[in-house]
């Protein structure tokens, strides 16, 4: 017996158990990764590769840098506040000559008008007759376009002679360069981004607590009614959740709209005379009820999967010890469900971060979210750099508080359903 | 790293593969659409046996900018607003088009003084002219009806909600042109600090009043749910209202913003020669004036106006409702796509911060 431990344990064709062992889990091993495999090259291939690419356009973009090497060249060796002088002068008359052979004088010039406006032109206009100049450079391109002289334009230039550059920041913080370099804000008209910004967490977090008021009653509601009661309140909560979301958001513009149901019965009952009809629409009100509704499930399922599993006699015991109602709610109820109000919560809260159709449709002027700006600059303004780098705050932000919620809650604690 | 992403979605773009005797044509779909179907496609593949298959996209112009630049191109052709024509021509990404093969008028006028002015670009070729303009609900104000721009701004007069349209773009001419200034100047002045806070100023005149919309069937909707008594919108889906399901909704010409869709063909189009050939096809007189038949916008060439007939349903004219037509052309604003390319994103910036100050 006692040298049994010694001996080696076979299986019956004499392997060594440990390594019969490992081999048959490291077949299954590669089985469960094979079963993955697709789901994973799928995520990969549409998510996370797509997504990153977008960041990383928030600090790069090459449309100067690789259409003026000469220029490129000249900023490397000549150190910022150097005067702009005549080999300055030549680079950029070799680069205009460059940019007008290669077609790309208005893609140069794109990039720099991102930082001083009204440059797009400069470029496309000096660009056209750029094959021409003989030196003194400096003469002959002040000599076509004035506004060669201003030192913000080489400012820029030189800023965007380095593809790696965290310009985008700086406009997604409503900042910009002065001539010298220096960070300052930009004017006040045109400060946007951080005030959006703000709105947009202000809104998210009122529409996430609005969510949780609403639904958590009807979770307790869904959860505590007998079943075959408890699934028609089911369907109709699942049966919006099922609806398009344009649907629904139209849906509310009928409902709300100053000559819509809501109005018109208000006017029919006498509490509002016809020509004070309430503005419910096109407005941040507007927004928070369309976007309340819509995200409304995304509160109860969870709560309601985490309410189910609470025994009744919980509350029970703790009456039948002398709690009132409310103490027996308060401290035994509501903290089982904590897991259910967390993950309803944040779920809620970063899709109402990023939500972007329903304000653009009922938001009106005081309803838009940062995303509304995002689009812009996807669709309109075509400045990717920009909407990449707002993006990515977006998506700081939504990491941030992920952080807190699991500070205070522990993400362990979640429970989705 | 932006190709790849840009050939991520060129893949996206394009399911189809090409072949021989077709034409990849890509526009703007809807009612749109159903008139170059009816207008240039079929009449087209009935004369050359070419078939034609038509792609709609949101704006045709993004998909073409991502299959040349990731060098796998379907597209033979493709209808995109002046802006972008200008700024693809800029960027390399068109063909060029050589004016001598547009066909010249049927007096002879050769098709570069046929065409409106600015309607034959370097590497694009107008087929529509389209107005912005304003229109109202007729029950609104019985024997009293706006006429000019001013009225709009005039919420004293003519009481009521108003629509505009939520962009810099076309809303700050507007309000220009309201305050005052003579359409020819209009960019000059609003390339000063000054007279975008002019515009500004006169937006903010009518600020409470206003509801925003962003894409072109709201107009229509606001107008015929009450919403707003006036508001500005793209002549077409005016006349599809008006004309098509009977609203009783008034124009105002004044002021009117033009803007041109063009045809152009991308680099490395894959059937070129065919493409140029329907190029010309549909760029002819007759054909812009049979497009007028579908749709209430301007056919490019000056020689189509005297041909434009009856709409389809055989009862309306189709003149009066064209923002080309003389009668409605007696104060429009050009679009400047140079200007806008310059000050496009300070603009939306500023005009963003004015919306949510």
């Amino acid at each position: 017996m006692t040298d049994a431990t010694s001996q080696m344990i076979t299986t019956a064709d004499g392997k060594p158990l440990k390594a019969a062992l490992a081999a048959s889990l490291a077949v299954r091993r590669r089985r469960a990764f094979l079963l993955v495999a697709p789901l994973f090259l799928f995520i990969l291939i549409s998510f996370i590769v797509p997504i990153g690419q977008m960041l990383f356009q928030s600090f790069y973009n090459d449309t100067f840098s690789k259409n003026a090497p000469a220029l490129v060249e000249w900023f490397s060796t000549h150190p910022e506040g150097s005067e702009i002088d005549e080999s300055a002068y030549a680079a950029l008359a070799a680069d205009l000559a460059l940019m007008k052979k290669n077609r790309s004088a208005g893609e140069a010039g794109t990039r720099i008008n991102y930082d001083v406006s009204g440059t797009r032109s400069l470029f496309t206009s000096t660009a056209r007759g750029a094959d021409k100049f003989q030196p003194p450079f400096k003469e002959a391109i002040l000599k076509v376009e004035k506004k060669w002289d201003d030192p913000n334009v080489w400012r820029a230039m030189r800023s965007a002679s380095s593809p790696f550059t965290l310009d985008f920041y700086l406009a997604a913080n409503d900042l910009t360069r002065d001539e010298t370099g220096k960070i300052v804000p930009v004017a006040e008209g045109q400060a946007i981004y951080k005030k959006l910004m703000g709105r947009t967490l202000m809104l998210s977090l009122e529409i996430t607590a609005l969510c949780l008021l609403l639904g958590f009653p009807i979770a307790f509601l869904l959860s505590s009614l007998p079943m075959r009661k408890a699934m028609l309140l089911m369907i109709l909560v699942l049966l919006p959740f099922w609806t398009s979301l344009l649907v629904r958001t139209t849906a509310w513009m009928v409902l709300l709209q100053s000559q819509g149901v809501v109005n018109d019965l208000l006017v029919w009952l006498g509490l509002i005379r016809d020509d004070h009809r309430i503005q419910m629409m096109y407005n941040e009100t507007g927004t928070i009820v369309a976007m309340t509704h819509i995200l409304l499930p995304f509160t109860i399922l969870p709560l309601y999967s985490v309410m189910k599993t609470i025994p009744p006699s919980y509350v029970r015991a703790a009456r039948s010890l002398g709690a009132t109602s409310w103490t027996a709610f308060r401290r035994v109820y509501l903290p089982q469900t904590l897991p259910g109000i967390g993950a309803g919560g944040l779920l809620v809260f970063i899709l109402a971060m990023g939500y972007y159709i329903t304000p653009a449709l009922v938001g009106g002027a005081d309803g838009q979210m940062i995303s509304n700006m995002i689009a812009m600059h996807m669709q309109k303004t075509l400045n990717w750099s920009l909407a990449a780098a707002l993006a990515a705050e977006l998506l700081a932000i939504v990491l941030i508080f992920f952080w807190i919620y699991d500070k205070l809650v522990g993400i362990d604690k979640m429970k989705l359903g | 790293m932006k190709k790849l992403l840009i050939l991520t979605t060129a893949l996206v773009a394009t399911g189809y593969a090409a072949s021989a005797q077709e034409l990849n044509i890509v526009s703007w779909g809807g009612s749109y659409t159903v008139s170059q179907v009816e207008a240039y496609h079929k009449p087209f593949t009935a004369m050359t046996g070419v078939k034609i298959n038509s792609i709609d996209a949101d704006n045709p112009a993004t998909p073409l900018k991502a299959q040349v630049e990731a060098g796998n191109v379907s597209i033979d052709l493709a209808d995109i607003e002046l802006s972008d024509a200008i700024r693809l021509c800029d960027e390399g990404l068109l063909e060029p088009i050589d004016p001598a093969m547009l066909p010249p008028a049927p007096d002879g006028t050769p098709a570069t003084e046929d065409f409106v002015p600015g309607a034959i670009q370097d590497c694009a070729v107008a087929n529509i002219v389209w107005g912005t303009v304003v229109a109202y609900d007729k029950t609104k104000f019985p024997g009293n009806e706006p006429s000019t721009l001013a009225d709009f701004f005039d919420t004293t007069k003519y009481p009521g909600k108003r629509g505009l349209l939520k962009t810099a773009k076309r809303t700050m001419e507007m309000a220009l042109v309201a305050d005052g200034v003579a359409p020819d100047k209009v960019y000059e002045v609003l390339g000063t600090d000054e007279g975008v806070a002019r515009a500004f100023k006169k937006l903010d005149s009518i600020k409470k009043d206003i509801v925003w919309w962003e894409a072109g069937a709201q107009p229509p909707q606001l107008l015929a749910d009450g919403e707003v008594v006036m508001t500005t919108g793209y002549n077409g889906r005016f006349f599809a209202a008006e004309v098509g399901e009977g609203k009783p909704f008034g124009t105002i010409w004044d002021g009117e913003y033009m803007d041109y869709d063009l045809w152009a063909i991308p680099k490395g189009a894959p059937h070129l020669e065919d493409a140029k050939k329907f190029l010309a096809f549909s760029t002819d007189t007759q054909r812009l004036a049979d497009q007028a038949k579908y749709i209430a916008y301007g056919p490019a060439r000056k020689s189509s106006n005297a041909l434009i007939g009856m709409y389809k349903d055989g009862k309306t004219e189709m003149a009066p409702y064209m923002p080309t037509n003389p009668e409605n052309m007696k104060n429009p604003i050009w679009t400047d796509p140079t200007f806008w390319a310059d000050h496009d994103a300070e603009l939306a910036e500023k005009f963003n911060a004015w919306l949510a100050s």
